[in-house]
């Protein structure tokens, strides 16, 4: 296992000028030894890019990839000692489920007692030992899937495992189950993982970090609870939560904000610099207020949709549209009511230039 | 246009890809067929749209029995989950197509409208390969919508697209179908998918359509066990009860808990809790379970907690960001009124109390 730094630009195309040339803007980034991490963001954004470099498959256009210290720049993925899971499977149909989890220690001419060891151990966690004389052919697209997974976390003496979107195949049930197990055979075997997806409950769920990306660049590296409570960017508020942040104009005055030419005050203490941002709060933190409680507006009810545990709800702010998670124990509003939304609270954030103002303390 | 399937099977060699079912897909509105890989989703869309003929029983529309017509002489668009447009005509030439066949007039200005509405007006005069994914599922999409079918059929639509742009057409499509023109048929393994669309759902499980009816009463009201099983994600928490001597229930072995059930029902239940049914904080009249927090899965909007209890592993569904330590202690609270008895064969014994619906 290894410490893994980049600092590093790529594009794929000679002499990169404006951004859009770049399918990775320069960066500079480190994964800790036996950390769990997820690259994140919608297609295009460069994180297949980041990760090829990462495993070796492609070299950068400019700058280093550092292992431990080492510069490993230019070595193969087998030279640098990663294992790679994929999105579809990759195993040997006519081989059996144990031979295919051996086939990467065979490779490494793995002892066989160790050999022996380690399949049934990853089988296990796996929950494959019932399958291990199985031949792989006859199983579903799910279960070979779990194999291509055992494989790439079989050996115990690799820099890296890189998955590439591994659950895309597999079914809502069985990706619980995958989830939750990725994660105790990290705390377990304590391997390097990164991995790359578009889905943010995976990235969240599987990762200690996750790196948010968008057209070229790391927007923000952060834990879950970082990335959800303080989005550093407005693509990350919007990117991350189902549905995202919702963001409105507004003008910062002292001791408070306007929002379409309506006073709020902040009752936190809060001092923002003056001039014009972005108000953002979270579908989930946005709740109803009173009327003229200082920190609500009215809105009509567009839409109110059942989503089993909870109600969303759609309410129409002036040209804007604000989306609001209300819990079920309540009936929530109808279609065409006016309800308070309390715009402010101590989760509401505010971005100039897409960036998050900090409070001015 | 009402399409009815009536007693259909559909079997292909020895393997039964549909048992017997009936299902007349509300007019105008959309149906979501919920299940997951294998269900049968696919198969019925195809006896659907004539791509493949029923083993045995009957399709009408609107009364007329279409059973043995080919798909070219039925009027249904279709979507599927590969992005299939005309590779060598432009995104405009693509949503013309089935405008060109039928002759129509305006053709230009049909297809420049579609586009706005989907979002894809700036690359009417490229290919679709110069597109992103979903740039090429919205001209699949603005194709479909131009033939102005009355049966839409779409089969996973969303599922190869990012996360975020699937929740983006997907309201926008929602917002589509509202408008009510065509009978829309919508089929995906995912239970939220289903519940974002609303309209009705067809939950299938391995060839069986299991039950049918308005999306959030099928949710709340699972008629067994299945339906439940299929209609929930994350997993509906079940835990086996029998009836103690004092009248209530032991639940798992473990627990006492004083649930009044109807004397016709047997001896031996199931007891499902949704995970959005379990909360950290006490309300009156709740039932508690001690545990310790097995994992913290923090998702974004939700954190899943898995515990690991006297009544065995359950998932709950708190909502925000919960920093909870591995280990840790944790008590789980419900109502019992939010509690699901289904009778140990499967079918339901009684629902959670009916809710303030919405719609």
């Amino acid at each position: 296992m290894a410490l893994i730094e980049l600092d590093l630009a790529h594009a794929y195309g000679p002499d990169p000028r404006t951004d859009e040339d770049y399918a990775l803007l320069p960066l500079k980034m480190a994964f800790r030894d036996g950390g769990a991490y997820a690259l994140l963001g919608p297609s295009g954004c460069g994180k297949t890019t980041m990760l090829n470099i990462i495993s070796g498959l492609l070299v950068p256009s400019q700058g280093t990839v550092r292992f431990d210290g080492r510069d490993v720049t230019r070595e193969s993925p087998q030279q640098r000692n990663i294992a790679q899971v994929f999105q579809f499977p990759v195993i040997y149909d006519t081989m059996t489920v144990a031979q295919n989890l051996a086939f990467p220690l065979r490779n490494r001419k793995v002892p066989q007692a160790e050999i022996h060891q380690r399949v049934g151990r990853i089988a296990e966690m796996l929950e494959l030992s019932g399958q291990l004389d199985h031949r792989a052919a006859g199983l579903s697209a799910d279960q070979k899937q779990k194999i291509s997974l055992g494989r790439g976390l079989v050996r115990s003496d690799v820099s890296a495992v890189l998955f590439d979107e591994p659950l895309t195949v597999i079914d809502p049930h069985l990706k619980w189950q995958l989830r939750r197990k990725l994660k105790q055979i990290h705390h377990e075997l304590k391997l390097t993982l990164i991995y790359v997806t578009h889905d943010q409950v995976e990235a969240l769920t599987f990762a200690d970090e996750v790196v948010v990306m968008s057209r070229g660049r790391a927007v923000q590296k952060g834990t879950a609870a970082d990335l959800f409570e303080r989005p550093a960017h407005t693509f990350v508020g919007h990117f991350i939560g189902s549905p995202g942040m919702n963001f409105l104009p507004a003008q910062a005055v002292r001791g408070g904000v306007l929002v379409n030419e309506q006073p709020l005050a902040f009752q936190d203490g809060r001092r923002l610099p003056e001039g014009p941002v972005k108000l953002g709060i979270r579908p989930e933190y946005l709740r109803l207020g009173e009327p003229g409680d200082g920190r609500s507006l009215p809105a009509r009810v567009s839409r109110v949709q059942d989503i089993g545990t909870y109600f969303l709800l759609s309410c129409e702010l002036g040209e804007h549209t604000l989306k609001c998670r209300l819990g079920a124990e309540a009936a929530p509003p109808a279609v065409g009511d006016t309800v308070h939304l309390r715009l402010l609270d101590a989760h509401t954030c505010f971005y100039r230039d897409e960036q998050l103002v900090e409070n001015m303390a | 246009m009402q399409l009815s399937l009536d007693h259909i099977t559909k079997t292909v060699g020895p393997s039964v890809h549909l048992y017997p079912l009936s299902l007349a897909p509300v007019p105008g509105a959309v149906t979501v067929l919920l299940g997951a890989t294998q269900a049968g989703k696919t198969s019925l869309m195809r006896v659907m749209a004539g791509l493949d003929t029923a083993s045995s029983g009957r399709v009408l529309v609107d009364g007329e029995d279409v059973t043995r017509r080919p798909v070219r002489e039925r009027n249904v668009a279709m979507v599927y989950q590969q992005f299939v447009n005309y590779p060598s005509m432009t995104v405009a030439q693509n949503i013309a197509s089935p405008l060109r066949l039928r002759g129509e007039r305006d053709v230009e200005a049909r297809v420049r409208a579609l586009a706005a509405r989907l979002h894809i007006e700036p690359f009417l005069d490229r290919l679709p390969a110069e597109l992103s994914g979903g740039q090429q599922q919205r001209v699949a999409l603005a194709r479909a919508l131009a033939k102005r079918a009355p049966l839409m059929l779409l089969d996973e639509p969303l599922v190869n697209l990012d996360y975020k742009l699937r929740e983006e057409l997907r309201e926008e499509l929602s917002a589509l179908f509202a408008a009510g023109e065509a009978t829309v048929v919508y089929a995906t393994t995912e239970p939220g998918e289903a519940l974002l669309l609303g309209g009705h759902t067809a939950v299938m499980d391995a060839g069986e359509l299991l039950q049918y009816g308005p999306t959030a009463e099928v949710f709340h009201r699972p008629k067994s066990l299945r339906v439940a099983r299929a209609f929930s994600d994350p997993p509906m928490n079940l835990l086996p009860a029998r009836r103690s001597a004092q009248g209530g229930l032991r639940v798992a072995g473990a627990l006492d808990w004083p649930l009044d059930l109807p004397l016709s029902a047997g001896d031996d239940f199931v007891l499902g809790v949704r995970a959005g049914g379990l909360r950290e904080r006490a309300q009156p009249g709740d039932l508690a379970i001690e545990g310790r927090v097995e994992l913290a899965e923090i998702a974004g909007s939700d954190t899943f907690v898995h515990v690991h209890s006297a009544v065995g592993e359950l998932v709950a569904q708190l909502v925000g960001v919960h920093k909870l330590d591995l280990g840790a202690p944790i008590r789980l609270y419900l109502h019992p009124d939010q509690l699901f008895v289904f009778d140990a064969s499967g079918p339901l014994v009684r629902a959670p109390l009916a809710r303030q619906g919405a719609h």
